[in-house]
């Protein structure tokens, strides 16, 4: 119930507090984080990696996403650019711009072994110009391998696709996928049609074949509100209706029996929550038991299948007011299919060393920090 | 209970802040209007630095169209996830009986005052003739 003032500066920094968190000891084990947000300080930043063409059409037209505020958010964020106040790099470098700041501020700082890039802005995707989107994806690979991973390996890119176009898609993945500087292929989660429909079954096979997993990421450009309900009025919604988003998707890919056809495709679910996943198996097993004459082609429980083809990233961290609740739902959904991911530079980040509950234990801290991302992501 | 000196008065302008650092507690240190106010520099829910928080203010309505803005620049706002606390007395705003924020009492004393009392100044050369922000702990 507060309104906003102007942030001042720090007006002195003493040398006794120096290092942002001389108070709390940095996390023994490396973490491997599923959700970083780059950016670029401006966009021409991306110049290098586009056509003359594309760059004159991207001054003149612009991104072209089939809902409005194509030159920001459908929904006011909670900070500017949605961003952790403290995460603006010097000179105003917009948050996860700056490359050494970022270095510091966040590899450093939360002891990141590997952190996976999802481009958000600009990336092209389901743009309704499809060459231009298909030309602004290679753009952004390009530019995350050079202005990222080159200058430091801890970094690791995401082959941005334009998924509602499968054969550029495809086109992009075996362009990119010998360079190990990519660790997934990424989506986002609300696509012209739902994520399990045949038309992008191409590009699972084809993330299949090249042995790297499909990132999912909460949002997408398809003219899809968020909710199934239509656009609801506030943030606070979109940020619940993720999740909702994100079962929809996830049923479509269990009852187009998309795992049974594709058995090395992995996918992992991105910032969406992850509470929602064990009540949506128990629902699909028990409409599959009742029903299933309706989809021959699924052929084992859904949890089941989902249980070894989906992962889920763990922010936004669900907070129930009894910590053995949360222990409860990752037990259910499975401790080995959690990752966890921070999406810095954003201000709804988890830090790794405080969102997971302790009683989880080290073993399965571990995991779901490090060991689980091992066994998933191409690193 | 120790008595720290912190920083010069003249240091922090009012609406300013500056973290310090007392027995290895870092510490957000506010002028609000001339008042010394200092809190733990740690979110108790994921452990943002408070310091690098927005200074906000209180709205309160009493039904709708009808509301005051008050209290200016005495409520942090945690650059994270946007707790608020009360930097009177470190309670959130939302939940004061759980969730709060350790705040420690201030006050500024005359250098010639300091040879005379307990005081422990880490970081400084305290002048007789200058006025210091103290801080208990």
């Amino acid at each position: 119930m507060t309104l906003d003032e102007q942030t001042p500066p720090i007006t002195t920094e003493t040398p006794a507090s120096q290092g942002r968190r001389a108070s709390r000891p940095r996390p023994r084990l490396g973490i491997i984080d599923s959700d970083m947000h780059p950016t670029v300080r401006t966009i021409g930043e991306i110049k290098p990696f586009l056509s003359e063409r594309w760059w004159r059409y991207l001054q003149s037209y612009g991104p072209r996403p089939k809902h409005g505020f194509a030159q920001g958010d459908p929904y006011p964020k909670a900070a500017p650019r949605a961003a952790r106040r403290d995460a603006w790099g010097p000179n105003g470098a917009q948050p996860g711009s700056d490359l050494a700041f970022t270095r510091e501020h966040y590899l450093d700082a939360y002891n990141i072994e590997f952190s996976i890039m999802a481009p958000l802005q600009p990336t092209g995707q389901a743009d309704r110009n499809l060459d231009f989107g298909a030309a602004i994806s290679s753009a952004v690979n390009d530019w995350q391998r050079a202005k990222w991973c080159a200058p430091e390996p801890r970094f690791k890119a995401s082959i941005v696709i334009p998924y509602e176009d499968p054969p550029a898609a495809i086109r992009e993945i075996e362009r990119c996928a010998a360079d190990p500087a990519f660790a997934q292929i990424l989506m986002l989660a609300r696509t012209f049609e739902p994520l399990g429909a045949r038309k992008y079954w191409p590009i699972y096979e084809k993330a299949a074949e090249v042995g790297l997993p499909i990132g999912v990421h909460v949002f997408g450009y398809s003219g899809h509100p968020v909710t199934g309900a239509g656009w609801p009025s506030y943030y606070i919604e979109e940020m619940t209706g993720h999740a909702g988003a994100c079962q929809a998707g996830v049923a479509s890919l269990a009852m187009q029996g998309v795992f049974e056809r594709i058995p090395k495709l992995k996918m992992i679910i991105i910032e969406g929550g992850f509470a929602w996943l064990a009540a949506l198996g128990w629902r699909l097993d028990q409409h599959w038991a009742r029903h299933r004459d309706e989809v021959p082609h699924v052929t084992r429980p859904p949890s089941e299948t989902l249980r070894s083809h989906l992962w889920i990233s763990t922010q936004p961290m669900e907070e129930p007011e009894r910590a053995k609740q949360l222990l409860d739902v990752m037990g259910w959904i499975g401790f080995d299919r959690l990752l966890m991911a921070t999406d810095y530079p954003h201000w709804d980040f988890d830090d790794p060393s405080f969102a997971l509950p302790r009683a989880l234990g080290p073993e399965v801290q571990k995991a779901i920090t490090s060991g689980n991302a091992r066994g998933v992501y191409r690193l | 209970m120790e008595r720290h000196v912190v920083a010069k008065a003249g240091d922090i302008p009012p609406g300013e802040r500056k973290l310090v650092t007392v027995r290895g507690r870092e510490i957000a240190l506010f002028n609000v209007d001339g008042d010394y106010l200092a809190i733990l520099n740690r979110c108790p829910h994921q452990g943002g630095s408070l310091c690098r928080g927005k200074l906000v203010g209180l709205v309160e309505a009493d039904g709708p169209g009808t509301y005051r803005y008050q209290r200016k620049g005495e409520i942090v706002r945690c650059p994270w996830h946007g707790w608020e606390f009360d930097l009177r007395t470190g309670k959130s705003y939302c939940d004061p009986a759980r969730t709060w924020v350790t705040s420690y009492a201030t006050s500024v004393e005359r250098g010639a005052h300091m040879q005379e009392g307990p005081f422990v100044a880490e970081t400084f050369e305290v002048k007789v003739e200058e006025d210091y922000v103290v801080i208990e702990v």
